[in-house]
């Protein structure tokens, strides 16, 4: 196995090629915001936030899918990228309908965590309020896509770890939306196992266990992260 | 020394805001020695907002014809405007109407729809205030000079805030203790 020496914010890495960025930087200790990138999982690159800077170009690369080389000077903080990086979830808030007040996922959230982290105090882009649909259909769980960023957690959880492939993303631009069964109300959908993982996944409050109320919302990652590494460990029961 | 000279106001939103500030409990009286409340639904009794106001504190989104006219004038009047809550800076709860598409059937659902005595559109001119078309933040009404989210911000929030604005200088809003959607 071949190791990559690369420097991220001057500090000394070394870590196996085919590593990604996010993976060094996490090796380094480096903390690199994210909301699309969860372990277990396969990386899309899709919310931008893990934006990094290379030396020698001025184009910015996604941590999560970018791999490591030989020499890489990698930066994760910069005036520009925090600047961007505050944009970006600017413009999270701004597209979506994100009413923290009577959100099951309110203080347990990983989009205001974010928002903190790039230190949002308000939005400086023109909310949208655009009209989204909810799906209280399953018998335990809804999905309420005012509260959805379309980092697609949900559709890879599903079709990596559970195999069932219920979700998919749907249309396009403002439009885009995650459908069940190919766009069908989510309790007729017979793919559907009910495992609960897309609810695990979910970084808001857009999949829910139905009962919850404002605040209540309360993740199992562990099982998650025990699904991903279980056969690798041998561990066959968690 | 002079007091400054201080404001609230309470637009769309539920007075959840202004609540939290009243949980200040016994520093208001340390933040009375500093400021002069010339206009504020909870305390004063002023109905005309004055002028030459240092520092106003604006809860609530911006909903009806009213709240337009009076963040209108709060800007003209005030050298340092603070958005104040989560209504304020998202537009919150009372933005979830924009949802429903403009005046007409978010009115037509309050009070017909969901009207179970005698139905009827509340129709009094000049006293009830039309509503606008969408609730707005109040930032893309007016410039905002400083933003504190929350639903409502605690008091201690509220204190870690004032306490640098008395002393004349601008509050830092970073990281958890500051920062605080919902």
């Amino acid at each position: 196995m071949s190791v990559c020496t690369l420097t991220i914010d001057g500090k000394d890495v070394a870590i196996e090629a085919g590593a990604t960025l996010l993976d060094a930087a996490k090796e380094a200790g480096i903390e690199i915001p994210r909301l699309c990138y969860l372990e277990g999982l396969s990386s899309v690159g899709a919310c931008r936030l893990c934006m990094v800077e290379l030396a020698g170009t001025n184009k910015l690369f996604p941590a999560c899918v970018t791999a490591v080389a030989e020499g890489m000077e990698v930066r994760t903080q910069s005036p520009k990228l925090q600047n961007y990086r505050r944009m970006t979830v600017e413009l999270l808030f701004a597209e979506g309908n994100h009413v923290c007040a009577v959100c099951v996922a309110n203080g347990n959230c990983e989009l205001q965590d974010v928002a903190i982290a790039v230190g949002m105090d308000h939005s400086r882009f023109t909310y949208q309020f655009p009209t989204r649909s909810i799906d209280i259909s399953h018998p335990k769980f809804g999905i309420d896509r005012n509260r959805c960023i379309l980092c697609t957690r949900c559709v890879r959880v599903c079709d990596e770890i559970e195999g069932a492939h219920v979700w998919d993303v749907a249309n396009r631009g403002e439009n885009c939306e995650i459908v069940a069964g190919l766009d069908r109300p989510w309790g007729e959908v017979s793919a559907c196992t009910s495992c609960g993982k897309c609810v695990d996944a979910c970084p808001t409050g857009s999949i829910f266990r139905k009962g919850e109320t404002t605040g209540e919302k309360a993740r199992d990652r562990e099982k998650l992260e025990f699904l991903a590494q279980a056969r690798q460990q041998h561990e066959w029961v968690r | 020394m002079t007091k400054i000279r201080f404001a609230t106001v309470w637009l769309a939103g539920c007075s959840g805001c202004h609540m939290s500030f009243l949980d200040l409990d016994e520093w208001l009286l340390e933040l009375a020695q500093h400021v002069d409340v010339v206009y504020s639904p909870v305390g004063s009794d002023i109905k005309e907002y004055p002028d030459n106001v240092d520092v106003c504190w604006v809860e609530g989104g911006v909903a009806n014809e009213d709240n337009l006219e009076l963040i209108h004038q709060v800007r003209a009047k005030t050298k340092l405007l603070v958005s104040f809550g989560d209504c304020a800076v998202t537009a919150n709860v009372p933005g979830m109407r924009n949802m429903l598409g403009g005046v007409e059937p978010v009115l037509k659902r309050a009070y017909l729809e969901l009207g179970d005595v005698t139905p009827q559109l509340p129709d009094e001119p000049g006293i009830v205030p039309p509503l606008l078309d969408q609730v707005r933040p109040v930032h893309e009404i007016v410039n905002v000079d400083l933003f504190i989210p929350g639903c409502p911000p605690s008091a201690d929030r509220i204190k870690a805030t004032l306490e640098p604005l008395l002393r004349g200088e601008m509050p830092q809003m970073v990281g958890r203790e500051m920062i605080k959607f919902g």
